[in-house]
């Protein structure tokens, strides 16, 4: 039931727009895998290319040992999961889920009791005899898992199948597609614009960006370790910070961030700090800066401070480390883990911290 | 003041709301007389000329050939224009190709020419010294003045319907569900009679219904290459048309209304399929 998918040199073009350069990953035997990235970023593309509904223009496709990239979309046995659900419109729940048997010519027994068990899993039992219109967006979600899930493909294929839920809905259903894979152990491929989304479901994540592959690894290692400044902005939120590489440090004005070890010397680098990575307190850090807004976000207040260069930087601190220093107020600013990257051309910086 | 801004911000004054009355009352005359004044003649007239006139219009020969012939075109002509029209249709939505939006365009041609040229140009190319006469003399197949030109001008104008039904709602349903399909192991004719199909059969119901329509009023056309041989090949429109000209009147109007009769029952048909599409269409 778990095979491993293996991705090799994918690239796709259309027209003169590479959508997808070079892609190549393993997506391990009955693990969920979550392809990150923004929209456009080419991630639908490379489900689409494993299940067969996109031709690649270049590349390879392996499920365990079977090499797929020229079998049709019929043999290669995935289940896929559509954003839109694509339930078929003029049959019932029942008929739906039964379709990939019927297409197989499952003896009719079989039928009955696989698709009375599916409809069991995703809690739709009570429904069977619905039509698609009659149910709400997490109802046809579950009915399209189900569908997927009957032939009892190899691997499963989910294209942002959350996407067209509301937030409450997105939420559970994603704990409920969690504990679900942990009891199926189906191979699994998830498409997420979502950062939390990859996060919480996938024990491994690639991030794509502009059709290519920024960072392969464990979400752990991703939000800790960016191996490139796209991911480290991407995922999680992160304060950048623009300077010259001296001495194995980022300088810009009298700050000295460390971990720029690995850059040239005189080479214009950037900083990037997550905001729970600023520490601030009244007295004894390593630069002075300015509060200029204090907004509370429960236990956490999101703080705005003003560098001596004229900087914004976003923390995140507990409630009690600030002390009751307030707007106007001057304290001592410590970066913890700065991530320092090569940065061609010092942009303006604006950077995106989300609440 | 406040007053003052309280009666600039009611717009609708007793005028405005006669003005939309009189609008409404004009559009009803204009349908009744314009629409249905024709059909009500046509009856009155049927039903003054009494029971007999009718029962022996409908028993001669004539007029029986003339609604056999009607109903072989008619037939012929549904069939071919909707398993084609369902493929023009299905690739103009589905495949991005050259030269797509010229077929796209060309189409509706049929909607544009008069269908009189296009039996000139059936003339053109069939008939005597035409470009294909001497392919099917050879062959001794009767192609002018007989059934085949009849059907094949018939064809070329009722073409668009099924095609103009049916790409919209090709459209709007996307290719998520056929997608799904093939993922799920069905081969493409499975997926097309499976899924595709009922989801754009209320459309095409509707494109038949038209096409039937248009099929059995043709005149122009039909009146070109038939070479109009009584008993032959006199379609119902043609019978009409000769009958009024040889002053047979009466069993002019009887057939006429049975023609009339059966656009009304399609009409309803439209109404019918129209309804049940929309109720689809909300569905997603």
């Amino acid at each position: 039931m778990s095979t491993p998918i293996v991705v090799e040199g994918l690239c796709k073009r259309f027209g003169s727009f590479d959508a997808v350069t070079d892609v190549t990953f393993t997506a391990p035997a009955g693990a969920v895998t979550a392809l990150l990235g923004p929209s456009g970023s080419g991630k639908s593309t490379v489900l689409r290319m494993i299940a067969g509904l996109e031709e690649p223009t270049a590349g390879r496709i392996f499920m365990g040992d079977e090499e797929l990239t020229v079998k049709s979309v019929q043999e290669r046995r995935v289940g896929f999961v559509f954003q839109h659900y694509a339930l078929f419109r003029h049959m019932t729940v029942q008929q739906n889920v039964e379709f990939g048997l019927r297409v197989r010519k499952a003896e009719v027994e079989q039928r009955r009791t696989r698709v009375a068990d599916l409809l069991e899993l995703v809690h739709m039992a009570p429904f069977a005899d619905r039509y698609p219109h009659q149910l709400s967006g997490g109802q046809r979600q579950r009915v399209a898992l189900a569908r997927a899930l009957a032939p009892q493909p190899s691997v499963l294929l989910l294209d942002e199948p959350f996407g067209a839920l509301d937030a409450k809905v997105r939420q559970d259903l994603r704990r409920w597609l969690d504990e679900l894979h942990r009891e199926l152990g189906v191979t699994s491929l998830l498409v997420t614009h979502d950062q939390e989304e990859a996060m919480e479901l996938a024990n491994q994540i690639v991030v794509m960006h502009e059709g290519r592959v920024e960072q392969v690894g464990s979400p752990g290692a991703i939000y800790d370790d960016p191996a490139t400044p796209f991911v480290a902005g991407f995922v999680g939120s992160a304060n950048v910070l623009h300077g010259e590489v001296v001495d194995g440090h980022v300088h810009l004005g009298s700050m000295r961030i460390p971990g720029a070890a690995h850059l040239d010397e005189g080479a214009s680098a950037a900083a990037y700090v997550r905001p729970h990575d600023v520490m601030v307190n009244r007295d004894g850090g390593d630069v002075t800066a300015v509060v200029e807004r204090v907004a509370s976000l429960g236990w956490l207040a999101r703080v705005s401070l003003r560098l001596p260069g004229g900087e914004t930087l976003v923390a995140h601190v507990p409630k009690e480390d600030l002390h009751g220093a307030g707007e106007g107020d001057e304290v001592q600013v410590d970066l913890r883990n700065p991530k320092a990257f090569f940065a061609p051309a010092p942009e303006i910086q604006v950077e995106e911290v989300a609440p | 003041m406040s007053a003052a801004a309280a009666s600039s911000a009611i717009p609708i004054t007793p005028r405005g709301r006669w003005g939309k009355r009189w609008i409404l009352i004009g559009c009803l005359a204009w349908v009744g007389l314009l629409l249905l004044l024709p059909l009500v003649a046509i009856v009155i007239t049927v039903v003054r000329s009494g029971a007999e006139t009718v029962l022996d219009t409908l028993r001669a020969p004539d007029v029986l050939h003339a609604f056999l012939l009607t109903a072989q075109i008619t037939v012929v002509t549904v069939l071919v224009t909707t398993a084609f029209g369902v493929m023009v249709a299905w690739v103009l939505v589905r495949q991005r190709f050259r030269g797509r939006s010229l077929m796209n365009a060309v189409v509706d041609l049929p909607f544009a020419l008069s269908p009189v040229t296009v039996g000139l140009a059936c003339v053109i190319l069939f008939g005597p010294g035409g470009w294909f006469a001497p392919f099917f003399q050879q062959r001794g197949i009767q192609v002018i003045f007989a059934l085949p030109s009849m059907i094949l001008v018939t064809i070329f104008i009722c073409i668009p319907f099924t095609i103009r039904e049916v790409v919209p709602v090709l459209e709007e349903i996307g290719l998520d569900e056929e997608d799904a399909s093939r993922t799920l192991g069905a081969s493409v004719w499975h997926t097309f009679f499976r899924v595709t199909l009922p989801n754009i059969r209320w459309a095409l119901a509707y494109g038949i219904a038209l096409t039937t329509a248009r099929a059995i009023g043709e005149i122009g056309a039909v009146l070109i290459v038939s070479g109009l041989l009584q008993g032959k090949t006199e379609t119902a429109t043609l019978f009409i048309y000769r009958a009024y000209e040889d002053r047979q009147t009466p069993e002019a109007y009887v057939v006429a209304l049975v023609l009339a009769s059966v656009s009304v029952a399609l009409l309803l048909a439209i109404e019918l399929f129209r309804h049940h599409e929309e109720r689809e269409r909300t569905r997603a």
